[in-house]
């Protein structure tokens, strides 16, 4: 069992997952940020592999990247960091990104150096499903690494299953169809999370997109097993006047 | 060499549909229908009438008389410029726009580099009634705003893209960000043959009217309907796909796509993908982009708006690849002499994009014999501030 795995044994309501672009505000932030939100008792990790073309991603999230990669932030340097941090917590890490960079990186190096470097699960939005199982799923396997996917409300229940079966640590439902950090109809949203949730899916389900108080993260885990919030988070960061470890602090006890 | 990707929409190892699964619904849902459509009897009738009495069809396949004893070739211009609208990029979006009635969109978004695509979508919108807005960089607002304010007076919605170099590759990032914010009622009308299957395919098929016309007009001059050559720029590929769609097969056809290099393949500053481009994914295929070694896209340059893309459509990616394509470029200078070249000798005035197409005449060695076709995919009106500043050094 990898650590997503062990995790969702263990706790399978009110997940908290929060995400962060790697190099960003500082190239070396990632070991504060990443020990801030374990110190402040976040269930699950996700760390942004900045990417040029961000499409799914809101400007937060593509202002972060920018920055990020103007920080000389890369695949190569965010392994060496993780690699110094000798990371050994049992908060599951994931990375999430876009396929180029892990293309251009080589997808077996890159799960490989991933695995050495303590990371549990992979999050590429814009593999597709059919050359996952085709080319990629052997490899991910390999390396013990959990595939995650996403899932939206105009996902056929047809296509939820076929992905429910592909996965093996938990399934990404995008709140809406949006990019990252926007909000939309509640009424709507609660009806989907309701339908995913009487599907009996047999992986769990964590709730990503437009997660960013108390308020929207309880009503996903009224349906679901948790949530992941990044644009708030990247947005408090961006807040002067505190450090890395108050916002951190200050923005977990605000979700919890 | 076949004209169609796969069922997959791969041309080789070109192509594909690397979209999140935010569009995953809509993706599908066109690649299971987009041929049956344009395949109907209605849509096909439509269509040609559209072609025909809107946009001004067929275009003139011209003897350059002058541009011949030049070059020693017989040269034909295929006159795209003449076209309503003044460019090519017409024939897909009359296209895409009785694809997207039938689908039943109310709200059309496209991206534009020079504009000329942008012109193109706020037209056919204008003449359907359907919601119109248009993504363009800033840096392309600025230098094409004889466009920006056509699209305007077409009841367009302008929206400038301002992130990373402001021109057409941001420019679809926030268009394709459009369309998965508003994936019920939003169809989105993408300008060249990239994106995701089955858009580069469907495409290529709206533009493929070039080759059709070009096919019939030159037998009808010479006797032959095979040319020696075929020659266009290529920014995504549209004017390029349409112009040598129906001559991949002929294997005699020598095809000869003509990238932006701006200031020269080494300077930094250049457009041309498949001289500085590797396999990668961009916009939803996979194809030849220009990136760095960790696999961020670069910013391209060209004078020309609608070359400066960092990417390439998968079909000519694999027309590189196999060889069937030959591949050059001109720079920002070479395409202003030849723009001026032009001029002069044909009284035409080019589009800067055709332009680059119009220069690859002086670097290919062409015999007495040779039947050269060169695509002027589009007219120059819109470049004409860009033009204005280089007059004096040509007049004087
Ligand atoms: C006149 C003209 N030619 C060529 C192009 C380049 O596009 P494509 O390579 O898709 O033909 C453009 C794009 O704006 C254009 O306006």
């Amino acid at each position: 069992m990898n650590k997503i795995q062990q995790l969702f044994e263990r706790k399978n309501e009110k997940v908290l997952s929060v995400y962060f672009t790697a190099g960003y505000p500082q190239p070396d932030d990632t070991g504060r940020i990443l020990k801030a939100l374990v110190d402040n008792g976040v269930d699950m990790i996700e760390i942004g592999m900045p990417y040029s073309d961000p499409v799914a991603d809101g400007p937060v999230i593509e202002h972060a990247s920018a920055v990020a990669i103007a920080n000389g932030m890369t695949i190569k340097k965010l392994f060496s960091q993780l690699q110094e941090l000798k990371i050994d917590c049992e908060v599951p890490l994931l990375l999430m990104g876009y396929l180029n960079p892990v293309m251009q990186y080589g997808f077996e190096k890159f799960c490989k150096d991933a695995s050495e470097a303590g990371i549990s699960g992979i999050i590429l939005p814009d593999l597709p499903v059919r050359e996952f199982r085709t080319d990629y799923m052997d490899i991910v396997k390999k390396y013990a690494l959990s595939f995650v996917f996403l899932i939206t409300p105009e996902t056929s229940e047809e296509r939820i299953r076929e992905i429910d079966n592909l996965s093996d640590g938990f399934i990404y439902a995008v709140s809406s169809s949006s990019i990252t950090g926007r909000s939309t109809d509640q009424a709507k949203k609660e009806a989907y999370f309701r339908r995913i949730s009487e599907m009996q899916l047999k992986n769990p389900v964590v709730v990503g997109f437009g997660v960013r108080d108390k308020a929207t993260f309880d009503q996903a885990c009224r349906f679901l097993n948790g949530a992941i919030s990044g644009t708030a988070y990247i947005t408090q960061l961006n807040e002067g006047g505190k450090t890395i470890e108050e916002h951190t602090k200050a923005f977990v006890e605000m979700l919890r | 060499m076949t004209t169609h990707p796969d069922q997959y929409g791969f041309y080789g190892k070109f192509g594909g549909a690397y979209i999140p699964e935010m569009l995953y619904a809509n993706v599908e849902f066109l690649q299971h229908h987009y041929q049956q459509i344009i395949d109907s009897e209605s849509f096909r009738k439509e269509f040609e009438y559209l072609l025909k009495d809107y946009a001004g069809r067929e275009t003139p396949l011209y003897y350059a008389a002058r541009l011949s004893e030049k070059y020693g070739a017989y040269i034909y211009l295929k006159r795209e410029d003449l076209c309503h609208t003044g460019a090519h990029k017409v024939n897909n979006t009359i296209g895409q726009i009785l694809l997207a009635a039938r689908l039943g969109k109310k709200r059309i978004i496209a991206e534009t580099g020079a504009g000329q695509h942008g012109v193109a979508t706020a037209t056919v919108c204008a003449l359907k009634g359907l919601e119109c807005i248009v993504y363009m960089g800033e840096t392309d607002m600025k230098r094409q705003a004889l466009n920006v304010a056509r699209m305007e007076m077409l009841g367009a919605k302008v929206v400038p893209a301002t992130s990373g170099s402001k021109t057409l590759k941001d420019a679809t990032n926030e268009a394709i960000r459009d369309w998965i914010n508003h994936p019920e009622d939003t169809y989105y009308l993408i300008g060249s043959v990239v994106g995701p299957h089955p858009y580069p395919d469907m495409v290529a098929q709206f533009q493929s009217v070039i080759s059709r016309e070009i096919r019939h007009q030159l037998k009808e001059k010479t006797g032959n309907e095979l040319p020696d050559y075929v020659i266009a720029c290529v920014g995504g590929g549209s004017n390029a796909a349409g112009a040598f769609y129906h001559f991949l097969e002929d294997e005699d056809v020598k095809l000869v796509a003509v990238e932006a290099a701006g200031n020269g393949i080494e300077s930094g500053e250049s457009a041309a993908t498949t001289q500085l481009g590797r396999i990668g994914i961009l916009h939803g295929s996979k194809s030849l982009v220009m990136q760095t070694a960790d696999g961020q896209v670069v910013e391209p340059y060209s004078i020309s708006a609608g070359l400066d893309y960092p990417g390439i459509g998968p079909l000519h990616a694999h027309l590189f690849d196999t060889g069937r394509g030959t591949f050059m470029n001109a720079t920002d200078k070479e395409a202003l002499e030849a723009a001026f070249e032009l001029a002069r000798l044909e009284g035409i005035i080019p589009a800067l994009e055709s332009a680059h197409a119009v220069a690859a005449l002086k670097k290919i060695k062409l015999k007495k014999e040779d039947k050269v076709v060169v695509n002027l995919s589009g007219r120059g009106d819109k470049d004409m501030a860009t033009y204005l500043k280089y007059l004096p050094k040509q007049n004087g």
